[in-house]
């Protein structure tokens, strides 16, 4: 059956909802943009977005290491991510304020790096990895059930940790000196933040792809900052922002046939521009 | 080895664009714009798809594209536009000073343009029969060994010209970004440095993306030039520094790659380049822990203005 638009929404998402495959990418569509839209409230408060772009590429040579190694996929991708993690907490210095432009140069070095090093691992490979663009570019079409339930799992242990880290961590990452002076280990709620970051990025990307990913984490949060400066209030826009435009954007993928990286994109870009509109 | 034609070519390409990056990057790690190049190397990618996909030629996407975005970005409100005259703009987090809404502006602006490059790989790959593996790998992965003596030439043009138009805005740009305030009271243009900083770097970003590849442009950019800055904190032999760094990554890069043919020379290139980089961090670390070199100290807050805020940087000799 031939995707077609009609007038009547009702029957479109009926139309759908008849393929398990679209069903599959709601769902990990669902999880993907609440746990991104949480972690990336955080991360846009802590201007990581450069950390965050880093991390969700590290799923490239996760994905060459494991060919090579012949090991489980999810083990390249943790040694990539944790790796990259600490590479760029250990660029940001040993103080408790971290010195942002020597951060974002190691993380620039650490992005350069492990790519070079992807490179190398393919090449040493010799084999084709599955799809680099898909890689990059993600995909929501493809995920089976088993892949959902990963999500799943990794998005309720992400929340969890956040959940016990929320509230010294959103001290630290609103004013690092007070936070230091009350007690709050700032640095190594730092490191572990990136961890996380990373972990969720990566296990994330694995299955929709770098680009998709970070387009969740950084645009409804950014969007929802703008928008309001409460804690509480900003997070649940967030999440409503990211939900919006993950399911919109997957609905106009099936309908257009346009890559689901196009218009998820797409929208998330319009949402911020409009928000910065508004509050101009 | 020098007498393959093609190793000519890719050193004298290699060289240029790594002097090149290597000062253009000791100013943007300097202005903390690391991300802007990064979103700038992506770009190169979406544009040459989209030339692709224009049947244009794929350097005048290239070009137009990380020129036009660098020029958005400076429109943007990014660091060009911060300080006083953006600030009473006031876009929430109140970002004057240093650059924080540059974070998620670049961040949100270029995962769009990533998602473009998705669609005009789709228009392509969905044109033209095939092919579209052989533009995804040469702007992926750059081409150094596939140069023609014509292109290396005219890599070799734009760079020397990017250098001299370096040279022209090096001594205002670098008083511009280490303290605006002053600058701009004795009538430095600091907003338009910014911007054609960041035209310099898109140009840069275009060219680079020829040799090593959009994915590994960062490598050429960030790397030597954080290791420099790791080294020394005087500017001049800073930039020196950096230039040199890159430089050798280039030839040792070029070298290994020509010795082992399995190893891609954009990897080798920046392998050498994030080495050099580790080594820096280590030997930097120690100096500044050491306290051998009192001025590191002095170094630190003097890089750090985009970091902090500037009021906390002019009020602190004050309360010393």
């Amino acid at each position: 059956m031939e995707p077609h638009l009609s007038i009547d929404p009702v029957n479109d998402v009926q139309q759908l909802l008849s393929y398990p495959f679209m069903v599959n990418a709601l769902e990990a569509g669902t999880i993907v943009a609440v746990m991104a839209a949480l972690v990336g409230w955080l991360m846009v408060l802590r201007r990581q977005s450069f950390a965050g772009h880093t991390l969700s590429l590290m799923s490239f040579p996760g994905a060459a290491l494991a060919a090579l190694a012949g090991w489980p996929l999810v083990w390249g991708y943790y040694v990539f991510c944790v790796g990259g993690a600490l590479g760029i907490a250990a660029g940001a210095g040993v103080g408790a304020t971290r010195d942002r432009a020597q951060e974002s140069a190691a993380t620039g070095a650490v992005q350069a790096g492990a790519l070079a090093l992807g490179f190398v691992f393919l090449s040493l490979y010799g084999g084709v990895l599955e799809d680099l663009e898909t890689l990059l570019f993600g995909s929501f079409l493809g995920i089976d059930s088993g892949q959902v339930l990963t999500l799943l799992a990794v998005g309720v242990a992400v929340l969890a940790v956040l959940a016990l880290a929320g509230r010294p961590l959103l001290l630290a990452s609103v004013d690092e000196v007070v936070a230091d002076a009350r007690g709050v280990p700032v640095r190594a709620l730092s490191v572990a933040f990136l961890v996380v970051l990373g972990l969720a990025v990566a296990a994330t990307a694995q299955i929709t792809g770098a680009l998709l990913v970070f387009a969740l984490l950084v645009a409804p949060a950014a969007a929802a900052q703008l928008l309001t400066p409460r804690i509480g209030l900003g997070l649940a826009l967030s999440v409503g922002l990211a939900l919006a435009v993950t399911w919109v954007g997957l609905g106009l993928s099936y309908f257009t046939n346009w890559p689901v990286g196009f218009t998820v994109t797409t929208l998330a870009f319009i949402l911020y521009a409009a928000a910065r509109v508004v509050k101009r | 080895m020098l007498a393959h034609e093609f190793i000519r070519n890719a050193l004298l390409a290699g060289s240029c664009v790594a002097l090149a990056s290597g000062a253009i990057g000791w100013f943007v790690v300097l202005r903390g714009q690391v991300f802007a190049g990064d979103a700038l190397s992506h770009v190169a990618f979406t544009g040459a798809l989209a030339a692709a996909a224009a049947g244009w030629d794929l350097r005048a996407g290239l070009f137009l594209a990380t020129v036009a975005v660098a020029m958005g970005l400076a429109a943007l409100g990014g660091r060009a536009g911060s300080g006083g005259s953006s600030g009473s703009g006031g876009t929430g987090s109140g970002g004057s000073g240093h650059s924080p809404a540059d974070d998620t502006t670049i961040g949100v602006v270029f995962s769009w343009v990533l998602g473009l490059g998705a669609l005009f790989l789709y228009l392509y790959s969905s044109g033209s029969a095939g092919g579209n593996g052989i533009v995804g790998a040469r702007t992926l992965f750059g081409s150094i060994f596939g140069l023609s003596a014509g292109e290396a030439w005219a890599a070799a043009a734009v760079a020397v010209g990017l250098l001299l138009a370096l040279g022209v805005v090096a001594r205002p740009l670098l008083w511009a970004t280490l303290d605006p305030r002053v600058a701009r009271v004795r009538g430095v243009p600091v907003g338009g440095l910014g911007f054609v900083f960041l035209v310099l770097l898109g140009v840069d970003a275009g060219e680079a993306t020829q040799v090593v590849g959009a994915l590994l442009l960062l490598g050429l950019l960030a790397a030597p030039a954080g290791a420099a800055h790791r080294l020394t904190a005087s500017p001049w032999l800073g930039m020196a520094l950096s230039m040199a760094i890159a430089l050798v990554s280039v030839w040792v890069g070029v070298g290994c790659s020509y010795e082992l043919s399995s190893l891609p020379p954009g990897s080798a290139i920046v392998g050498v380049a994030v080495g050099c980089y580790v080594l820096a961090a280590l030997a930097g670390g120690r100096v500044r822990r050491g306290g051998a070199i009192p001025s590191r100290g002095a170094t630190g807050d003097a890089i750090a203005p985009h970091g902090r805020e500037p009021t906390a940087m002019t009020s602190r000799p004050s309360t010393s």
